[in-house]
């Protein structure tokens, strides 16, 4: 189980998470849906510990994450797909997917990525960033399905994506969550998520305003489309 | 006549340059990974070049220690005092500006140089050539000095050895990607902050071997590491900061052209590579092979 509790953040002076609120069983999908500017991006980070000045707790495995450093987090198996796929330009695509270490054991093994993503083997000798956008964001997936860690935070997965590809990242994230990693899935697109996570959380200028369980996420898919339409 | 052409003459010189060359890549090589990892203009680069110097002479009079081992020892023990130096100063840089690491740098440099000037006085120490390198081959054109042929060969196999981890290992791949984005390497679980702390020290060590394999060709003194170092930056300028190869090919390129101008119009040969650092400046001001930031 990973507790959010009243998180707090800012960007210098900008105060922009207002005490978010979340609960993310182990071995489930959850959905972290809100529109642009939101605070979605910002609570990942600071899970991570990549945010400056944080208040508030983050419990997991009988730490405050709040306190940690962000390699002492990824230590203990949390890893994060950014929403900038942060590929390193410097990195060969190979490279790229092996640079994370391995924190734990039970990562899904090479052979198995190369075979839900064949690109990347394919791709395997060019830089990062030769890869195109879809391709920079299954590497991005794949680097961290490597390492071991269960808990994985994969921020707008989609975002500018053709549909085949869309489609591919939905099956794929409905292949590791069967293997049972815990996921958060970072969401503007409420029919994307609609099926795959189990418990939908909405968040608006830094506060959750709303938590829907999968089974009511359909009868209530209208709102939800509403308030991030706006 | 101000220009013998004497090929014989140029040749010798060159080879020769090609010595000074080394001693240029090495250096601007440790620079070039200091500064793409910290981001920090290592004025006290130099410092730790006569500090290699300096260890081994110190190791050789107080424990007997030769040229072998001071080439082992002494690096280490310059990049010990590299952790000390990360730890206590640079580290607390890296938010502001690198205008300030540079000034760090360089009191420190002064420094460092001006302790070492109060323990040894200006004059300087003498260094023996190791006896398992003394005399000289015949390459044909003239004798040159066994001791000059292993600076070359070594020096440059220890610059090829730091390229090819840089480009082609697991742990080059790190450092790299840290290049790129410290962040999310920090946030993949590597400990960033102590792999910048070793870089600066594996940087400086690397001056650390230069400065013991320069120390029976040039003269030990205080001053030697800012002699060098203010060339080694026209080096960097003209190489492009932050590119591993180009520093390897430019220092020693302009090794060779200082050579060539000391066997063809010697009074121009101290300013040549500042003549050369002009140009390149006003053609591709980011030299030639930067990527600049
Ligand atoms: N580096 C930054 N400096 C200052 N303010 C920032 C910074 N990054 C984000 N913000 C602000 O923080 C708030 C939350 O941003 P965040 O990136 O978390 O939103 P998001 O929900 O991820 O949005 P999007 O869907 O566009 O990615 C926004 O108001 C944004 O303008
Ligand atoms: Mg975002």
């Amino acid at each position: 189980m990973l507790e959010i509790r009243n998180l707090h953040a800012w960007y210098g002076e900008s105060h922009v998470l207002h005490g978010v609120d979340m609960e993310v069983p182990e071995g489930r999908v959850v959905s972290l849906l809100g529109r642009n500017g939101a605070g979605k991006t910002t609570t990942m980070r600071a899970l991570m510990g990549l945010m400056g000045r944080t208040k508030g707790e983050i419990r997991f495995g009988g730490a405050d994450l709040l306190r940690l450093r962000p390699d002492q987090i990824a230590r203990k198996g949390i890893a994060l797909c950014p929403e900038d796929r942060a590929i390193f330009p410097s990195l060969s695509v190979t490279e790229n997917l092996f640079l994370p270490p391995v924190v734990a054991k039970g990562g899904m093994s090479v052979e198995r990525i190369y075979e839900l993503f064949p690109n990347i083997r394919e791709r395997g000798s060019s830089r990062g960033t030769q890869l195109s956008g879809g391709e920079q964001q299954m590497l991005a997936i794949a680097r961290i399905l490597r390492t071991g860690a269960r808990v994985l935070l994969l921020d707008e997965p989609t975002e500018g994506l053709a549909p085949v590809i869309v489609q591919q990242i939905a099956r794929t994230i409905a292949e590791i969550k069967a293997l049972g990693f815990t996921i958060i899935l970072v969401e503007q697109n409420a029919h994307f998520v609609e099926g795959l996570a189990d418990i939908h959380y909405l968040i608006e200028n830094g506060v959750i305003v709303d938590r829907l369980e999968g089974s009511e996420f359909a009868a209530k898919i209208d709102r939800v489309d509403r308030l991030l339409a706006v | 006549m101000p220009f013998d052409l004497n090929l014989n003459l140029i040749l010798g010189q060159m080879v020769l340059g090609l010595v000074n060359g080394v001693f240029y890549a090495i250096l601007s090589l440790g620079l070039a990974i200091i500064f793409g990892l910290l981001g920090v203009i290592n004025f006290a680069h130099g410092v730790f070049f006569m500090l290699g110097a300096f260890l081994a002479y110190m190791l050789g009079a107080t424990l007997g220690i030769g040229y072998w081992g001071s080439l082992l020892i002494a690096p280490v023990l310059v990049g010990l005092i590299g952790i000390v130096v990360e730890v206590l100063l640079i580290r607390r840089l890296y938010k502001i500006d690198h205008l300030y690491g540079l000034l760090l740098t360089l009191g420190l440099a002064l420094a460092i140089e001006g302790l070492i000037r109060i323990v040894f006085g200006q004059q300087g120490v003498p260094y023996p050539i190791p006896p398992s390198l003394r005399g000289a081959v015949d390459i044909g054109f003239m004798l040159l000095p066994l001791y000059r042929v292993w600076v070359v060969v070594a020096g440059i196999v220890l610059c090829l050895a730091t390229w090819f981890v840089i480009e082609r290992t697991p742990l080059g791949a790190k450092l790299r990607a840290a290049t790129d984005n410290p962040a999310m390497v920090q946030a993949f679980g590597i400990n960033v902050p102590v792999m910048l702390t070793l870089t600066y020290a594996a940087g400086v060590a690397l001056a650390g071997v230069g400065g013991v394999m320069a120390a029976p060709v040039m003269t030990i003194d205080p001053a030697m590491g800012t002699n060098i170092v203010i060339v080694v930056f026209a080096v960097v300028v003209i190489g492009g900061m932050g590119s591993i190869f180009g520093s390897i090919v430019t220092g020693l390129g302009l090794g060779l052209l200082e050579g060539l101008a000391k066997a063809t119009f010697p009074s121009a040969s101290s300013t040549v590579i500042f003549v050369a650092m002009v140009i390149i400046l006003v053609l591709r001001p980011r030299g030639l092979f930067g990527k600049m930031a």
